[in-house]
Order: C-alpha cells, then structure tokens, then sequence
C-alpha cells in the first residue's frame, strides 16, 4: 500500500533518460536547421571589428575542421552526445578559449543563489497571501490589503527593475543599482563581501518576489476556498481544534499540493536565470551569459546552457516524483 | 477535565418524572439572510433530549434537520444566523459563549458524526493522528503509548483492527471511514452527540452495522445522542423517541412506538404511510400541494397547503406544540 515500488523508480528514471536524450537532440537539431554558418557568422564580426582578415577561407576551413563541423552529421550527433553525457559541452565560439562549461559555472552559483532565495522567498510569501485572501477569518484589513499588493503583480518584470532602480538607487541612493558585489572587494568568506553581495542581490530578488507571487497567490487561493468547502473543514471545527491548527493542517496542507509541483518546474527554470532581471541588474547569472551568448550567436554557450536547462528540470521532476508520496499519501505508485 | 468542571454546572435539569435532561433547546430561530428577505430554516424550534437517550430527527429534505444541528454546534454558516433562542446543554447555554469558551465545549462534552463520512477525514492525515489532535487539543499532551493505547482501544470499540491505525482515509472503505468517525466522536466521552445521516452514503449492509457500532457505544457509554435521518426503517430500530421537522418547525415528538402506532399530526401520518411495504404496492401520498415559500410563511399552519385534514382555523392561527398524552407532543388543531 503506498509508497515507491521499483518497477515504478526504474519506469520514472526510464522516463527522465528519455527526457534529457529528447531535449538534447532537439538542441542539436535546430541550430543546424537555422541559416548561416557559425564560424562564418564569428568570421564576419571579426572583419566587422577589425577591418579585414587575411585568408578568411582558410581560417574558416581551420575552424570547421577543429570544431568537427565538416564530418558527417550522425558522426557530430554520436560526438555531441557523448560530450553531453560527460558534461563537455565544449568551447563558445564567441570566447574561444573558454570552455562553455566553465562560464556556466561561474555564472551559476549567482543565479542560484538570487533566485533560489527569491523563489522561495515569493513561494512562502505569495502562497501565504493566497491563503489568507480565502480564508474566513482573515481580519478584514488584512483581507482590503492583500489585493492591493497583487496589483504590483500585474506590473512587468522588467518594468518593476526600472522602478526599483530608479527609486532606491538613483533618487534615494539606498541600494547599488547594479553587479553581484562592490568593485574593489576580494570575493571569499569575508564579512564585507556576504554584506555587499546582500546588498546587491536585495533589489533584483525584490523584482522577482513582488512580480511573481502574484501566481502562487492566485493559484492558493482558489485551491484555498475549493478546500474550504470540503467536509473534514466542518469535522475539524466542531472537534474544536485551534483556528491556526485547521488553517495550516487542513487548509494549507491540502491546498498546497498542487503548488508543489509548480514549485519544482519553476525551480527547474531557475538554472535558466532571470534574462531580464540580471539584464537589467547587470548581474553576472546565467541569464545575463544567455543574453551574452544570443548577442553573439555563441551557438555552444547557447545549446551548453539550454541542456543545462533540460538537465536541471528533469532532475527535479524525478525528485519531485520519487518525494510525491511523502506530501500526498494518495499518490500510490502500484500501477505506475 | 478541568474544562468539563466549569461547564457541568449540576447535572442539568430534571423532567417531572425524574429524569435528567442533557440538551434542552427552547425557541431556538435560525434564518438564513437572502437578497429577497430572511429564510427561516428552523422557525420557533424546541425540544430536549433525555440522559441515555437516542433522539431521532426526521423529515424531509430541506426541512432544517441539519441547521438545527448546526446551530446545536455553533456551527451555522454565513449566511445564516441564530436569531434567537437557548441551547441548554447541561444547564449551559452555548448560544451565549464566546469563541474560546465553544471551542472547550466542541468535543469535549458535543461531539458530531457528521453527514459526509466519505470527505470527512483529512487525507494527508494518518487516522491515529486525527484521534489524537482530538484528544490532546481538549486534553493536552500525555504519553505516546498511552494515547496509542488508548486509540487502539477506541477504534476497537467500533470493531475496527489494529491495522487501521496507521492508515489513511483513502485506504479505508465508506463503511470503515464512518466507524473511525464513530471512535473519534466517543474519545472524549461527550455528553451528546450529533449523528448527522450517518448511514446516509452507505449501502444496507453496511447501515446496519454502523448503526448497530452506534446503538452498542451508546449503551457502554451512556451518552446522549440525536440520530438525523429520514431513513424511518432505520429509525424505528435505533431511537427511542422521534422528533418530527417540517418546514423548520417541530411538529411532533414522542416515542418511537408511539409514533409507528399512533401517529397524531397528519404530516407524521402520511410520512409513516410512505414506508415502502413489501406486502402491496401503494401510491406515494406526500407528493400532493408543495411546501410554501420559507421566506414567507403563510399564517396559520406551516402544513395547510399540504394537508389532507386542513380545517378553517388552520388558515388562521398556528398550531403550538402541546403535550396530548404522556411523552407525545403535537402541533396540530385536531388535537385542541
């Protein structure tokens, strides 16, 4: 009764396999489908900048043959997956000696770190809200109050950065307007960098908080009042339990299932970062190298940061699946 | 325990034979507020109900059984409202205390069996832990194996296994998940409880043994209790006096046998003639005239338009409820 049984693990992890080797593909595929070249493209933007380059067909030639692009096409699709499954995912093309692999991982702890505390932070908060908004016995300033913050909500993304910029760091000079950390600092476990890193990261995850709570407070609060209607909501009253004691064990603890699973996909997208807020924060997140990486028709940063997206999102639905029973007890896994 | 102390003040009254009454309601009025004027759903209502009895509550659909039931429990829901009247349980008032004071009192000494057994569990909660709350909510905490014991017992009492204990209510048939109900509501041993239909969503096999769990808990505890239904056949084998309901008012109460035999007020007449009878086949008699307008009772009996013996002062002047014979009550003119 209940619980995970190994046929359903192996089909879930059959399924996740499945999952990535798709998403992979599809990534190799569509940029061989879109028109130019690549190093032609890197070629043009060199002579752009620098006027002219001798033997531009020979540096062509080089280049394709050192990035395999001449061999035939299924041998480039074994090549690729191979390097993906050991996590090689090669070298960008804009910013040759680097490999992508390396710039994601310099950019990933920011992202991580601004919006995994965001998330959270717009989860619990938002969700909240929604919750309180259908409850009845919500005093009723509280109840006034809560859809005046969601209108906040309906103000995009990017609009709000612009807002708080303006607002907190060009009028009342509160908060640094830009970057992850103070020019000048020695990044390392140091008292004024955690401070300066606080301190850059409050007006970006502030964007993202206040732009999108407003979802989990929507979505909350139509689970809330579906629930409030349920039978065991007149048993608990009339056992005379605590009014918090049936808000947040049959209230909140019946509604929040659904929020859950929206909670790991929007934390699968998290490795995607925020493009327009780190656009706009100029924050160093994978968001901000994605942008980078369209800019510059970095085709490898682009398909290293998308698989790192498919990667991170099948991964958490896997985890979310295999933890499901432990949140909802009627989830049995007999018939997969 | 100290909780009962303060609200069992005396034993309560007494009848005038000698017996102990443990609810009295008096000219209890609960109105459900409309665009178009009040609803009276129970209009005027009073009865008591003895130490160790079952009191039977029938009537139709509609006809205010679980609103009086409701307003018993504080438990009216907007937009409804008790107008006025008294709930005299155990000589306490329990339309007049505040939030506090009710929450004491629910469990503690009114327990309720509710109507939807089948949603009245909280499905991410194990069966042992709602017991429990119950119990420590009202009680405070105490050790784990006695409360494990003490559980086990409970759901024994009902004819539950062991096994029971660790499941949760999706794991459970309609049946099972109405005795856990049953075991809840005598944990704390409460004064009265309320069966709210209990047997309504089961099928017959099951009804018998769940009202036979209810007859045999009622006996070894010595509680009081109201049966709702409009299931007469199942009435007849479990109460020991009936209360009939039409259009919010009490028309009739006496006792069983009473009632079956000698049926007074002629709404009660026709109700007993509609049992179904294996021995011939006979039209239905209560389908003719409808139930007026409960926004706007005509004057006179609530019965009139459905009467078959309606007579000129019926029009006129409403019918109270009066004692004809011993124990049997009637509002109805013939009687006068």
């Amino acid at each position: 009764m209940g619980g995970l049984t190994w046929n359903y693990i192996l089909k879930r992890v059959g399924m996740w396999f499945l999952t990535v080797w798709l998403g992979t593909t599809i990534i190799f595929v569509v940029p061989r489908l879109a028109p130019g070249d690549p190093v032609a493209a890197m070629i043009g933007r060199m002579t752009a900048q620098s006027g002219y380059i001798e033997n531009a067909a020979q540096i062509i030639e080089a280049w394709r043959a050192r990035f395999g692009l001449d061999d035939p096409w299924h041998i480039q699709y074994l090549r690729y997956v191979g390097n993906s499954l050991r996590f090689d995912l090669g070298y960008s093309l804009a910013n040759f000696p680097s490999r992508v692999e390396e710039m994601v991982m310099q950019a990933l702890p920011w992202t991580i770190g601004l919006l995994l505390v965001a998330t959270l932070i717009s989860f619990i908060v938002g969700n909240t809200i929604g919750a309180l908004m259908a409850w009845e016995r919500t005093p009723g300033w509280i109840r006034n109050l809560l859809p005046v913050s969601l209108t906040f909500t309906s103000i995009p993304f990017f609009m709000l950065g612009i807002l708080l910029i303006y607002v907190f760091a060009f009028w009342l000079r509160w908060l640094p307007a830009s970057g992850a950390f103070g020019r000048g600092l020695i990044a390392g476990f140091n008292w004024p960098f955690i401070a300066s890193v606080v301190q850059h990261a409050i007006l970006p995850a502030t964007a993202i908080v206040i732009s999108s709570m407003g979802f989990w407070a929507l979505g909350m609060r139509g689970m809330m009042i579906t629930t409030a209607g349920e039978d065991y909501m007149i048993l608990a009253q009339a056992k005379g339990l605590k009014p918090s004691r049936i808000f947040w064990m049959y209230g909140v603890r019946n509604s929040i299932l659904p929020q859950v699973t929206a909670l790991a996909l929007s934390l699968g997208g998290i490795v995607g970062g925020a493009v327009l807020v780190e656009y706009i924060f100029a924050y160093p997140g994978v968001g901000y190298l994605l942008y980078q990486g369209i800019v510059t028709s970095d085709y490898t940063l682009i398909q290293g940061i998308v698989f790192m997206l498919v990667f991170t999102t099948a991964t958490l639905v896997l985890i979310l699946d295999l933890l499901y029973p432990l949140i909802d007890p009627r989830i049995t896994y007999e018939r997969g | 325990m100290s909780v009962k102390m303060e609200y069992r003040l005396g034993p309560g009254q007494r009848a005038a034979d000698g017996r102990e009454i443990t609810l009295e309601v008096k000219n209890l009025k609960v109105y459900y507020s409309t665009p178009t004027g009040d609803v009276r759903a129970v209009d005027d209502v009073s009865f008591h109900v003895y130490k160790g009895e079952i009191l039977g509550l029938v009537g139709e659909s509609g006809c205010g059984k679980t609103t009086t039931a409701m307003a018993i429990l504080r438990m009216v829901q907007p937009p409804g409202r008790i107008v006025s009247g008294q709930v005299l349980l155990d000589g306490v008032d329990l339309v007049k205390l505040n939030e506090a004071q009710l929450r004491q009192v629910r469990w503690n000494t009114l327990a309720l069996i509710p109507q939807g057994a089948m949603n009245s569990l909280n499905p991410v909660m194990r069966i042992h832990s709602q017991i429990a709350e119950a119990i420590v909510t009202h009680e405070g905490k105490q050790p784990k194996d006695k409360l494990r014991q003490r559980i086990l017992d409970l759901l024994a009492m009902v004819g539950l296994p062991s096994r029971v204990y660790d499941m949760y209510p999706h794991e459970l048939s309609g049946g099972m998940k109405q005795r856990v109900c049953i075991a809840m509501a005598i944990a704390l041993h409460p004064s009265l409880i309320i069966a709210d239909e209990p047997t309504s969503a089961l099928d017959v096999v099951v009804q018998r043994v769940v009202g036979q769990t209810l007859l045999d808990v009622k006996e070894r505890m010595d509680m009081s209790m109201i049966l709702i239904g409009h299931d007469m056949g199942l009435q007849a084998q479990l109460v020991d006096r009936i209360a009939v309901m039409y259009a919010g008012h009490m028309v009739e109460v006496a006792p069983v046998r009473a009632i079956f035999a000698e049926p007074l007020h002629p709404y009660t007449q026709l109700l007993i003639e509609s049992i179904p009878s294996i021995k011939e086949r006979k039209p239905l008699k209560l389908t003719e005239g409808l139930t007026h307008d409960l926004r706007n009772p005509p004057p006179g009996c609530i019965f009139q338009e459905r009467c078959p013996k309606v007579m000129e002062v019926c029009r006129v002047e409403r019918p109270k409820l009066r004692q004809i014979k011993p124990e049997h009550y009637v509002a109805c003119h013939l009687y006068e």
